[in-house]
């Protein structure tokens, strides 16, 4: 059983107290990085740890950390996006829950190597237990001295504040996030300039994910190049996923990348397998917005290697074939499901959550729900598919923010691996209503690469 | 700086953006824009009309940009070499950006206002489908009287937010704005309060459609039918020059307008006192007809103007039966 560096103490009763997760060497972290290292060496530490943004990017965290521009007597700002609304990711929602402390540890500790006075975590809206568990822990911690002025004797101020959203998915995007920060209508920016430069209230600010900041800990307790140790190639370190769909035990998970995909859905200790003995059709690797892949695809690459849990391994083939560690909600589709219905759904939420500010995202997304529903439904025409096809290219990159290339990918992913699913609710459209396409040869080995 | 737009280069100050710059050199090659409104600080971005291919991004750093990018909200850099109406990328993706626009548009323009100098007819003209694949029912809101001088035909509108911009930046205090989200977002006065000031008029002109419309025009006629002509007042408004643009039918004044450029945006926003409440050629001093691009349909009807091709003055045959033409056709 590999080691836990995030949810190691997860178990423990009262984790969420601060008594509890100091007695368990909680805010080691901070002690360490406030009494014994400069701001720049936590910087240095995360650098070599090889962290990436565990948000869906994947962009290296301490790389960001080092964008940041330091203007002489400007505030800096280090702001958390805890605004999960990813369908299928639910990591972030748990870490919160359960070990509050080891976020505002993480937060205390990159506002430091940041510079930040004033910090703040952006909580999406639905997520009211949440707010109140944080806005607790930081009570608690504040109390402690480790919030507040002079924290531990160090001259180190911070003041963090809990800013619940309003439930939209856009203010998930790091700059939509800011303006509604900032009490605006949260409509995503147009970049540059980058947050980095020109943020927060005009000022420098880094946007990090959760778990990206929770990750800062260990980084710091155990030294960069130790955190650097677990993990395979360029994906360092231990990352949560959330698994779901049809799986036998869902929940989240705390993997080492690098995991094969095969232990993480069937092994006893993670996934368990597909429930009631069905077998896996299809999986959704990271959170709705990656492309989806049949269960031949995923369990080995196109050139028929074992496909793996990590960042490099899950993207092998490009879009042709391959997928995306995204934010890590892993959705598993048994036989049952109807990829049609499912892709759909995504399209629906979609629509629902463009926020209309460029149109071909404003427009397109409603478009593709439409012609989806219509084939779903069994009133759909050959040509719809390969209209979806184009409308998805049309939206694709030509949007402010990437949630048009979120909306386009599933819906031109699921198109070309699963056409005959998407052929057949045209052709048998009455039958379509009441029964589901099956498996079909979704699972079936890979035909062999031929060599030439 | 020097930056090169479909192979034309051109000199431009440190912070110009790539649409700029191409309005500098001018023609076919200026990217059309339906959100970007020079005047308005914050603008553009939305439409995604102006899209542009970035070949080259810099003499230093000659990396391509790897997506097309807004040219509105884009600054050149020293070198960077610009494909616009060159790259079938680009002209690709216009298109599928004017359809998208469509597919919510109820193309009434038959009974519409704007018709004749609406940016949304034009840019459908020139990159359009000629049959729209959308076959679903489009929004539509019921109108609304932002005021008793403008009205909102939300259904026609294409979010460009330049209306917005002008309640936030011409007029004093915020008062209108967008509500709701995605393709079912309006744009709104909250609770339909009336937009209630000096220089409200102006989002009549910053629409790119016909969304915001006069209404003491409404209906009295069609853009090409009128005459423009340009006259300007002593305004006692602060703010305003009273520069405008009189649209007459025969004597009679049928509306006033600030004066638009080539990109139809206004010189000078005007108050609401010299645009909706004088009427009268007596209020003005004519400065003489106002320019109207020979390729407007504005000026379509003006046969006065019209000049025979170069072909035809050498050709006693042609000059005959063209004269014969010309008259037959103004006595229509």
């Amino acid at each position: 059983m590999a080691r836990k560096l995030l949810l190691e103490h997860i178990n423990v009763p009262g984790i969420n107290t601060f008594d509890v997760y100091r007695s368990k060497g909680g805010y080691a972290a901070v002690e360490k990085a406030l009494k014994t290292m400069s701001s720049d060496d936590v910087v240095e530490e995360v650098k070599k740890s090889g962290l990436r943004g565990r948000g869906g990017a994947g962009f290296p965290t301490g790389m960001k950390w080092s964008f940041l521009a330091k203007p002489e007597g400007v505030a800096r700002y280090l702001v958390c996006n805890a605004d999960e609304s990813e369908p299928g990711t639910f990591k972030d929602r748990y870490l919160m829950t359960y070990l509050p402390h080891l976020l505002i540890e993480g937060m205390i500790v990159a506002s430091y190597a940041l510079g930040a006075k004033t910090s703040y975590i952006y909580v999406r809206g639905e997520m009211m237990p949440q707010i109140r568990i944080l806005e607790r822990a930081i009570a608690e911690a504040k109390n402690k001295g480790f919030l507040g002025k002079n924290i531990l004797g160090s001259g180190y101020d911070l003041e963090l504040y809990v800013q619940p959203g309003g439930g939209a998915y856009i203010c998930g995007e790091e700059t939509a996030l800011l303006e509604s920060l900032e009490g605006k209508r949260g409509n995503p920016r147009i970049k540059p300039p980058f947050p980095a430069i020109a943020g927060l209230y005009g000022c420098p600010t880094v946007v990090n994910n959760v778990e990206s900041i929770a990750a800062v800990v260990p980084i710091i307790n155990e030294g960069g190049e130790e955190y650097a140790k677990v993990g395979i190639g360029r994906s360092t370190g231990t990352k949560l996923i959330s698994a779901g769909g049809n799986v036998k035990n869902p929940g989240v998970y705390e993997i080492d990348l690098g995991l094969p995909v095969e232990d993480f859905l069937y092994s006893e200790e993670y996934c368990g397998g597909i429930a009631n003995g069905k077998r896996l059709k299809a999986v959704v690797a990271g959170g709705s917005s990656v492309p989806i892949l049949p269960a031949n695809l995923f369990m080995k690459t196109i050139t028929g290697e074992p496909r793996l849990m990590s960042y490099e391994s899950l993207a092998e083939g490009g879009f042709v074939s391959g997928t995306m560690m995204g934010s890590g909600g892993f959705i598993a589709f048994d036989e049952d499901q109807c990829i049609v219905r499912n892709t759909w759904n995504f399209a629906r939420f979609y629509h629902h959550e463009s926020c209309g500010q460029c149109s071909p995202c404003r427009e397109g997304t409603g478009w593709m729900e439409k012609v989806l529903h219509r084939l779903e439904y069994g009133h759909g025409k050959m040509s719809d598919i390969d209209l979806l096809v184009d409308v998805s290219k049309k939206i694709e990159g030509n949007t402010i923010c990437p949630l048009g290339d979120a909306a386009a990918w599933p819906v031109a992913s699921a198109i070309r691996h699963f056409r005959d699913e998407f052929e057949w609710h045209v052709t048998n459209g009455a039958e379509a209503v009441k029964r589901n396409y099956g498996i079909a040869h979704y699972a079936d080995p890979l035909p062999k690469v031929e060599t030439v | 700086m020097k930056v090169t737009i479909d192979g034309i280069s051109v000199e431009v100050e440190a912070g110009t953006s790539i649409l700029n710059a191409a309005r500098i050199i001018g023609g076919d090659i200026v990217p059309p824009a339906m959100c970007y409104y020079s005047k308005l600080e914050g603008s553009g971005g939305k439409c995604r009309t102006c899209l542009v291919k970035v070949s080259k991004g810099s003499e230093k750093d000659p990396r391509p940009m790897p997506k097309l990018v807004a040219s509105c909200r884009t600054t050149v850099m020293d070198g960077m070499e610009v494909q616009n109406i060159t790259s079938p990328e680009v002209i690709e993706a216009r298109k599928g950006i004017v359809e998208m626009l469509l597919i919510n548009h109820p193309l009434d323009c038959p009974i519409c206002d704007q018709a004749g100098e609406c940016d949304l007819q034009n840019l459908g003209y020139e990159h359009g489908a000629v049959k729209t694949r959308y076959e679903f029912d489009r929004r539509t809101f019921e109108k609304i009287d932002i005021g008793d001088k403008i009205q909102l035909h939300m259904t026609r509108c294409i979010l460009c937010y330049r209306c917005v911009f002008t309640a936030d930046q011409i007029t004093n205090h915020r008062e209108h704005g967008i509500l709701n989200r995605g393709d079912h977002s309006e744009i709104s006065t909250y609770i339909q309060k009336a937009v209630d000031n000096d220089f409200s008029g102006n989002v009549i002109d910053v629409c790119p459609v016909g969304a915001l419309t006069d209404k003491t025009f409404r209906f009295k006629n069609r853009v090409w039918f009128t005459k423009p002509v340009e006259a300007h007042r002593d305004c006692n408004h602060e703010n305003c020059k009273g520069k405008v643009t009189l649209w007459y039918k025969g004597e009679e004044v049928l509306r006033v307008t600030a004066r638009k450029d080539v990109y139809g945006e206004v010189e000078d926003f005007i108050c609401n006192e010299c645009r909706f409440d004088k009427k009268k050629t007596a209020d003005w001093v004519i400065e003489g007809p106002r320019k109207v691009s020979n390729h407007s349909v504005i000026s379509s009807n003006h046969y006065d103007t019209m000049k025979p091709l170069p072909v035809v003055k050498s050709n006693p045959v042609l000059i005959e039966a063209n004269q014969e033409q010309f008259e037959r056709e103004t006595r229509l």
